[in-house]
């Protein structure tokens, strides 16, 4: 054994200081720092998929040139806390584009503009938010809107639920285009696009909590080009509403109380397939308060129902439309189920039902 | 039989309006007729039959809520487990927005105890197995119905030897509470449909004789529409020709001896123990203790459960309605003190209550 000589130099191999582990697979607070990391985010992730001559400036705000001052603007903003993150069918990225362009579409408006603000949980899956980034932009492309801002903000471990996101939207509506729940009038039909209950029993089921397996995909999906088309023919629409969260008994009661009219829904009309309904016998929901992200109710003049109908049977997200009830005089602010059997009742908002959250 | 044709059948329209006329065409005279089964009055409610019954008969809402029953001693009982740290308390979802004393599972839910909800008491076990450091307990709750599979959670809770598995015994039994009500001075029933889930399990052998001791004739009857009306037919036929005894409108599902293993079963892990009912009263043989063998499972004896002092709402009458007394909309509270969102009673949050299914389908509108 040879004494070591203190004045020898030591022999470097690899540093000898730590270098600073920088994780690549999970988020971390640093992500959402503001800093380098934050910048590398927004570039790796954020940019590289959702990118568009807006996001590219890379200022506070974004700028946009009105080509057409006339009109009106429609604004709508969403949160989106949904638990799973990906169902079958969709993702809460998928959803979150959905609901702010469906919600921006109901006024008349084609969407034109997103912005998206993310909150994510310290440790939150790297894989999962390029699927969740992924998935936006392909149903933005879907939609043809683009996302012109954008925010993200890392918070503690077990301060959020994995990821929420935050949609706005912006769209023009047409000068002449005046459409809301305060407009339905007596002798009005009542469409839906489709069938009722598809997201919820999808997102109950990718939570494990229907007990037994089933392949009911979500419907959400991007309602603006169908009702584009059918605006452009049918003009005289008096209402577009996104039945969500409450489905479809809480959207037409709200209707019904905006508009200080009665509505009359004929059960045996209502769109709902087997495996929802099966579904729901079993756990006891009632599937016109089930979720939906790819369904409008539309609420125009009888006499325009058959063509109406016929536009939007023609799109692969209205194949199954009915027409369901009509607008009547009688039962102010109530909505009358009509049974096959001759009997009636009454359908009031969604009231204390323990389901989870689905949007 | 395919699915669909399984489901529509019992709802078809024609049927059901013939057999409502048949009905109509049978009847001399009023006649007064209760559901014993909470999932029946929702069924008659969301279908509208009341609607379409002749006049004269008038359809009383019995007690077959397990949730509305449970007394408030039980209840908070439970809700004391549920504070405990180092405890998971799970339920059915109904049971979490029912008023204990002061507080509901939900609020201790709110903040921060471990309440779950589960859609069978086996998924309790598999909790418990995921989860060996803490305490597990189920709240066993509901009819002949659920008994048995709140026993095999028992047995199999044994059979893995799991040591922080326990239920809070809570099982209630049919028979002994239509003693009660037909015993009652203020008795006004005449008929019964037997609730078609209960005598799945149960057979209807238990049935003959307390329809031999008041001279009321029985029906078992199932939840479609087909089968409620043609239930009504029967009870209505019988009062008409005065018989007593009791038919089965039910046939498909129930058998006279019911499912005897898992009368079996019920019968190996618990006995009949006197029991409170919420708003009914102590009920003599009506609920169901768990036997000796397998009292280690029970979570009154496991935690030390202290300062249970209960209050019943001053304003909530379920009682009376529980009994068939009054109707949901006859109470002042309906609809205006207590709603869905804000429950007095435990009627007016379960699927199954009658306060529930008259708000729910629109009976609100006195």
């Amino acid at each position: 054994m040879t004494s070591q000589n203190s004045s020898e130099p030591v022999s470097m191999q690899g540093p000898v200081c730590p270098v600073p582990h920088y994780p690549t697979d999970t988020i971390v607070m640093g992500h959402g720092s503001g800093g380098q990391m934050t910048h590398d985010l927004i570039q790796n992730i954020f940019q590289s998929q959702l990118g568009n001559e807006y996001l590219a400036e890379g200022n506070d705000s974004a700028r946009i040139t009105l080509q057409q001052l006339q009109g009106q603007l429609a604004v709508s903003t969403d949160s989106h806390v949904i638990s799973p993150l990906f169902f079958l069918g969709g993702d809460i990225g998928r959803v979150a584009v959905c609901g702010t362009v469906n919600d921006i579409t109901t006024s008349g408006a084609q969407p034109a503009f997103l912005t998206a603000g993310f909150i994510i949980e310290e440790g939150f899956s790297m894989a999962s938010l390029q699927k969740i980034v992924r998935s936006i932009a392909e149903t933005c492309q879907e939609a043809e809107v683009k996302i012109v801002a954008g925010d993200t903000k890392v918070v503690d471990k077990g301060s959020a639920d994995g990821i929420f996101i935050n949609t706005a939207g912006f769209g023009i509506i047409p000068q002449n285009l005046r459409l809301g729940g305060q407009y339905a009038q007596p002798g009005d039909a009542v469409l839906i696009s489709g069938t009722l209950g598809d997201h919820g029993i999808a997102v109950l089921q990718a939570r494990g909590e229907l007990g037994f397996d089933s392949q009911i995909q979500s419907d959400v999906a991007p309602l603006n080009h169908m009702i584009h088309d059918l605006l452009e023919k049918i003009p005289d629409i008096h209402v577009l509403r996104d039945p969500s969260r409450g489905g479809l008994a809480t959207s037409l009661k709200e209707i019904a109380c905006q508009s200080q009219i009665g509505i009359d829904l004929f059960e045996e009309n209502i769109p709902i397939s087997q495996e929802v309904r099966i579904a729901c016998e079993m756990l006891g929901f009632d599937p016109l308060y089930l979720a939906n992200e790819g369904k409008m109710i539309i609420i125009l003049p009888a006499n325009q129902a058959d063509n109406a109908l016929e536009l939007i049977k023609k799109h692969s997200y209205g194949a199954s439309a009915m027409r369901i009830g009509s607008v009547s005089y009688e039962h102010h602010t109530e909505v009358l189920l009509h049974t096959a059997y001759g009997s009636s009742r009454i359908l009031d908002m969604l009231a204390g039902e323990i389901l989870p959250r689905i949007c | 039989m395919d699915k669909k044709n399984f489901l529509s059948g019992y709802r078809d329209a024609a049927l059901v309006k013939g057999v409502l006329q048949q009905i109509k065409n049978r009847i001399t005279k009023p006649w007064t007729i209760m559901e014993i089964c909470g999932g029946q009055t929702h069924a008659i409610m969301q279908y509208g039959l009341d609607q379409l019954l002749p006049e004269e008969i008038e359809l009383v809402h019995g007690p077959g809520c397990p949730v509305c029953v449970t007394s408030l001693e039980l209840i908070d009982q439970a809700l004391w487990i549920a504070q405990q740290p180092n405890v998971i308390f799970t339920s059915f979802g109904d049971m979490l927005r029912v008023p204990g004393s002061k507080k509901d599972l939900f609020s201790i839910k709110a903040a921060g105890g471990q309440v779950r909800v589960v859609y069978s008491p086996m998924d309790s076990v598999i909790i418990a197995q995921a989860n060996p450091e803490r305490e597990v307990v189920f709240f066993a709750i509901g009819f002949e119905t659920t008994a048995p599979a709140n026993a095999m959670a028992v047995i199999q809770a044994e059979k893995l030897g799991l040591k922080n598995f326990s239920i809070l015994p809570a099982n209630v039994l049919v028979p002994p509470a239509m003693h009660t009500i037909l015993n009652s001075p203020n008795n006004r029933i005449q008929g019964f449909l037997a609730a078609g889930h209960v005598c799945a399990v149960m057979g209807y052998w238990e049935y003959p004789p307390i329809a031999e001791k008041y001279q009321t004739p029985m029906v078992v009857t199932g939840f479609e529409p087909l089968d409620l009306v043609n239930g009504i037919y029967k009870a209505v036929s019988m009062l008409e020709e005065d018989r007593v005894g009791i038919e089965n409108a039910y046939s498909r599902v129930v058998t006279f001896d019911g499912n005897r293993s898992a009368q079996e079963l019920t019968r190996r892990v618990f006995h009949p123990v006197d029991r409170n009912w919420r708003g009914i009263g102590m009920i003599p043989e009506s609920g169901l203790g768990l036997n000796d063998t397998y009292q280690y499972f029970d979570a009154s004896r496991r935690f030390e459960i202290q300062n249970i002092q209960t209050q019943e709402s001053k304003i909530c009458i379920a009682g009376q309605v529980l009994q068939g007394l009054i109707k949901p909309s006859e109470c002042p509270a309906f609809g205006t003190l207590c709603t869905p969102q804000s429950p007095l009673g435990a009627p007016m949050v379960s699927s199954e209550g009658a306060c529930a299914a008259y708000y729910r389908y629109g009976k609100n509108a006195k």
